[in-house]
């Protein structure tokens, strides 16, 4: 099980208040990713939740019973630091039976699960190395590891693959996912890449100066983005951000268009500009248009293969039913 | 990582350390104040209360006083100097490639684990000594007059041992300093065009800059104590007698305890002067 | 600098550096020949260096003189006594302030190095006094209190500057792992600090055998270590050059052979911090 319920938790170091009063419900075997740019209090509220920081006020709740003032040993959660953690002096076998050990289960059970745990990450053949003689992902895999066999009520992810090179970053989100199919446990995962958030969440909570600006399914925040900082977080590239006169005239002091709602012409559209730099993907093409009377340049998605260039003249038509219109104080409009 | 639990386990494992340092700093020092106002010669009996300041007023108006605070002055920078800038040189070399190199460490880092009774008594007599000296033996072999060090030159003399003692201490620490310098910075500064001595200037110096603090600092502290290396040699005459040999003098040769004890607690505050000025000049490049 | 030096620069370095390290090493390796020459080889002039007949008979004489293994025996007793207590002691408040620091951590460092300058001169006959109200005087398990004490904030700085390298994170690991304090600073802690703390503890034996103000003076015979054995040789009817030779080569043979043997890992730890 693994319900957490934050309520009015608060969390100020001295004078600075990182966190004011948030509220949040995590279901039992969620998915929850917390995102936000860096800074933004992504990793104290998880260390909040594992109680490796004390809250300031307000509660946590932990399948309904108050954790607040709880060791992280009672918690029952298991959590995989950026930097892995790992134990230096230890072989990947005692990293992992660590936590069994701390718990005082006999040593036949140890075995069984470090030997269940290695086979389910892939660890076998390695299971006599030290941390120091592993790479990235392997080291990254035995963090796992040793927090699955716990069998904790949760599991939280603090930036897991950000020392991971791309490629490897890749097949690991596929692995954690997979796993959380697998044990159908909580995992509170944190990151600040949003293609991560966007692949893996059953439920995004985008974080901003420690408030929680919305909490929702992927697609959801996608769609309906509450405010402009949503807006321009979640989605990639950006959406296009437009104020001004162009605004108005949808009765909005800011409207949003995101790169893919657009059709591109080299006759006619609603905007006419200059395209400038230009990203050949392969499968997609990005544009960076400057279109005059706008403060920054477009960033338009089109086909794998459209022939234009640097300097020539491009008309766009945004998408009439995917314009996000937002008010004055950044919100969205009905 | 800092909760309710862990700031409190925190505090209750620093008390031990704490809670001894404090009663090993007060119980002495408040004793040794009761005395320096008391007119105590134990070997003549007398216990007299109520000397007031006298005591003070008596060892600080004494030419004695100066004269040790010059004297320890003197030891201090004299052995501060030789064994930093001999540090930074012998470290430079032993980092160079040569051939031998573990064994060169290991001649050069002996003379500090020598107990200063041995080597005082070592450099005394089978160095220093002006008739069987093997200094005398070298002077007289090249014709000139042998010297008696400890009474011509005494606080050289004394610097000298001192430093010999002092200079693997400081060696060893600017060597793994200048072992842990990252070599691309010189190669960067060497394709800036900077030769040897700027290299020098511009980047080893200023790297050895916290190494060259905590020898300073640890030096001083074990310098401003040092008392074996008189005992045995000069017997703090020939105005060898620093300040904390002042007060030994007082207290156990002269068996004056309240005038030593005036004496200790002015060490103590000048100590702690000391210590005040190198703590905020080191405390900030001990910073992390 | 990863480039191919040349021989000839190689032999110079190398000459100076040998003739340097010799220089420094003479006076030690003096006094060992001394220690096996007769008296007269002893101060001959000029002096003999290799050649000469070798004897133990200085040997002899001395041990017959002092019981050199009861010094022995307590300046072991002492340096090992004394940095075991002061590690026991350390460990847990360099953890202190290395994973908990505090505005004042910084501050109680400094006070802890600042006892360490206070002239011992000044508080010795107060702490005589009382060691002889205890009855205490005399006694090794005072002195491996007061040696632990005196090295204690060197131990604890040396200490702090280690663990402070040690990533926090792993230690927060073991905690959500079900770890104690006690667990964490055993099973985690030390092993991963293993390196600084040998240095600590060999840095500590050093100091604690070679301290000769204290051993001095609170010692009379049945705690005197090897400080008291060799001071018993400069009064001037123990000056015979080969005699004083062998009792220092017999006070200082134990640390330098241990010091040698252990170099690698004194010196690993001996930075104060000051090298990141
Ligand atoms: N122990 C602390 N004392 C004081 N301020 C802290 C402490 N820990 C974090 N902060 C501050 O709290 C804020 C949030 O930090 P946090 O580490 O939670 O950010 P984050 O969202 O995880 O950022 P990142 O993506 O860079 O990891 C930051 O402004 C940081 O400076
Ligand atoms: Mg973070």
């Amino acid at each position: 099980m693994g319900r957490i319920t934050l309520d009015k938790v608060r969390k100020a170091f001295g004078d600075v208040e990182v966190i004011p009063p948030l509220d949040l419900r995590i279901e039992d075997g969620e998915f929850v990713v917390f995102v936000g740019p860096s800074g933004c209090g992504k990793s104290t509220l998880l260390r909040l939740i594992a109680g490796l920081e004390d809250v300031t006020s307000g509660e946590i709740r932990i399948d309904g019973t108050d954790a607040t003032h709880l060791s992280p040993a009672k918690r029952g959660l298991a959590m995989v630091f950026q930097s892995y953690a790992l134990y230096p002096h230890m072989t990947v076998r005692k990293n992992i039976a660590f936590p069994l050990k701390m718990a005082g289960m006999d040593q036949a059970e140890i075995d069984r699960r470090v030997d269940g745990a290695a086979k389910v990450l892939n660890l076998s053949s390695y299971i006599d190395r030290r941390p120091g003689q592993l790479s990235g992902g392997q080291r990254q895999r035995v963090a796992i590891g040793r927090a699955i066999v716990r069998e904790p009520s949760a599991f939280l992810f603090d930036e897991p693959l950000s020392n991971l090179d791309a490629a490897l970053r890749v097949g690991m989100r596929l692995e954690i996912s997979e796993l959380h199919k697998r044990l159908a446990t909580t995992m509170i995962y944190v990151t600040h890449d949003q293609v991560e958030a966007m692949t893996m969440a059953d439920k995004i909570v985008v974080l901003r100066a420690g408030h929680i600006e919305q909490v929702g399914s992927p697609l959801e925040l996608y769609r309906t983005p509450r405010n402009t900082f949503v807006a321009g977080f979640i989605g990639s590239p950006k959406m296009n951000l437009i104020e001004g006169a162009e605004a108005e005239k949808h009765g909005a002091h800011t409207i949003g268009v995101r790169p893919e709602h657009f059709q591109i012409s080299t006759e006619g559209g609603t905007w006419t500009g200059t395209i400038g730099v230009s990203e050949h993907l392969g499968s997609d093409t990005f544009f960076h248009v400057t279109v005059p009377g706008f403060a920054e340049p477009l960033t338009i998605r089109a086909g794998g293969e459209v022939d234009l260039h640097y300097g020539d003249t491009i008309h766009l038509t945004p998408d009439a039913s995917q314009i996000h219109r937002f008010d004055a104080k950044g919100l969205r409009l009905p | 990582m800092a909760t309710q639990h862990s700031r409190s386990a925190a505090r209750a494992m620093m008390a031990p350390a704490v809670f001894l340092l404090l009663v090993w700093m007060l119980v002495p020092l408040i004793l040794t104040l009761w005395f320096s106002t008391l007119d105590y010669r134990p070997l003549r009996g007398t216990f007299d209360c109520c000397e007031g300041l006298g005591n003070y007023v008596r060892f600080v108006s004494s030419s004695a006083f100066w004269d040790s605070i010059l004297t320890t002055l003197q030891l201090l920078g004299g052995v501060l100097l030789i064994t930093v800038v001999g540090g930074i040189g012998l470290a430079i070399l032993l980092d160079q490639p040569i051939w031998g190199q573990g064994i060169v460490r290991i001649l050069v880092i002996a003379p500090f684990f020598v107990m200063p009774t041995v080597s005082a008594l070592v450099w005394k007599n089978m160095f220093m000594n002006p008739v069987n000296g093997l200094f005398a033996h070298a002077f007289k072999a090249v014709g000139l007059e042998p010297v008696d060090w400890l009474s011509q030159f005494p606080l050289f003399s004394i610097i000298l041992i001192v430093s010999w003692q002092w200079l693997p201490f400081a060696t060893l620490i600017l060597l793994t300093a200048i072992q842990s310098l990252d070599s691309e910075q010189f190669e960067a500064a060497e394709m800036d065009g900077a030769g040897p001595f700027a290299r020098f200037g511009y980047i080893t110096l200023p790297h050895l800059a916290r190494s060259i603090t905590v020898v300073v600092l640890i030096q001083t502290i074990f310098l401003l104590s040092i008392f074996a290396e008189i005992f045995v040699t000069t017997g703090g005459a020939f105005g060898t007698r620093t300040l904390t040999y002042l007060v030994y003098q007082r207290v156990i040769e002269s068996q004056n305890v309240g005038l030593g004890s005036a004496g200790g607690i002015i060490a103590v505050i000048l100590a702690n002067i000391v210590a005040a000025i190198l703590m905020r000049v080191v405390g900030k490049n001990l910073d992390a | 600098m990863a480039r191919a030096v040349t021989t000839q620069r190689k032999i110079v370095f190398t000459a100076l550096a040998w003739g340097i390290g010799l220089m420094i090493f003479f006076p030690i390796l003096w006094t060992i020949l001394t220690s096996f020459k007769t008296e007269a080889t002893a101060i001959a002039d000029p002096p003999v260096f290799f050649n000469f007949d070798w004897t133990l008979e200085n040997y002899q004489v001395v041990q017959e003189r002092s019981d050199y293994m009861r010094y022995l025996w307590n300046s072991v007793a002492l340096a090992l006594g004394s940095t075991f207590l002061g590690i026991l002691i350390a460990v847990p408040a360099a953890w202190s302030m290395a994973f908990v620091p505090t505005r004042r951590t910084k501050n109680v460092l400094l006070w802890m190095l600042s006892t360490k300058m206070l002239p011992a001169v000044g508080v010795l006959y107060p702490i005589r006094l009382i060691l002889i109200q205890l009855g205490l005087l005399d006694s090794k398990i005072a002195l491996i209190f007061i040696l632990m004490l005196i090295n204690l904030p060197i131990i604890i700085w040396m200490l702090y500057t280690y663990f402070r390298e040690i990533p926090g994170e792993i230690l927060e690991a073991a905690r959500m792992d079900g770890a104690t304090l006690k667990d964490e600073i055993l099973y985690v802690l030390t092993p991963m600090a293993i390196p600084g703390i040998a240095s600590t503890v060999l840095l500590n034996i050093i100091l604690a055998w070679n301290e000769a103000f204290w051993t001095l003076t609170l010692t009379t015979v049945n705690a005197a270590p090897l400080t008291a054995f060799i001071a018993s040789y400069s009064s001037p009817e123990g000056l015979f050059y080969a005699k004083l030779s062998a009792a220092s080569t017999m006070a200082i043979a134990p640390i330098l052979i241990m010091g040698w043997f252990s170099q690698k890992q004194l010196v690993r730890g001996l930075t104060f911090g000051a090298v990141k």
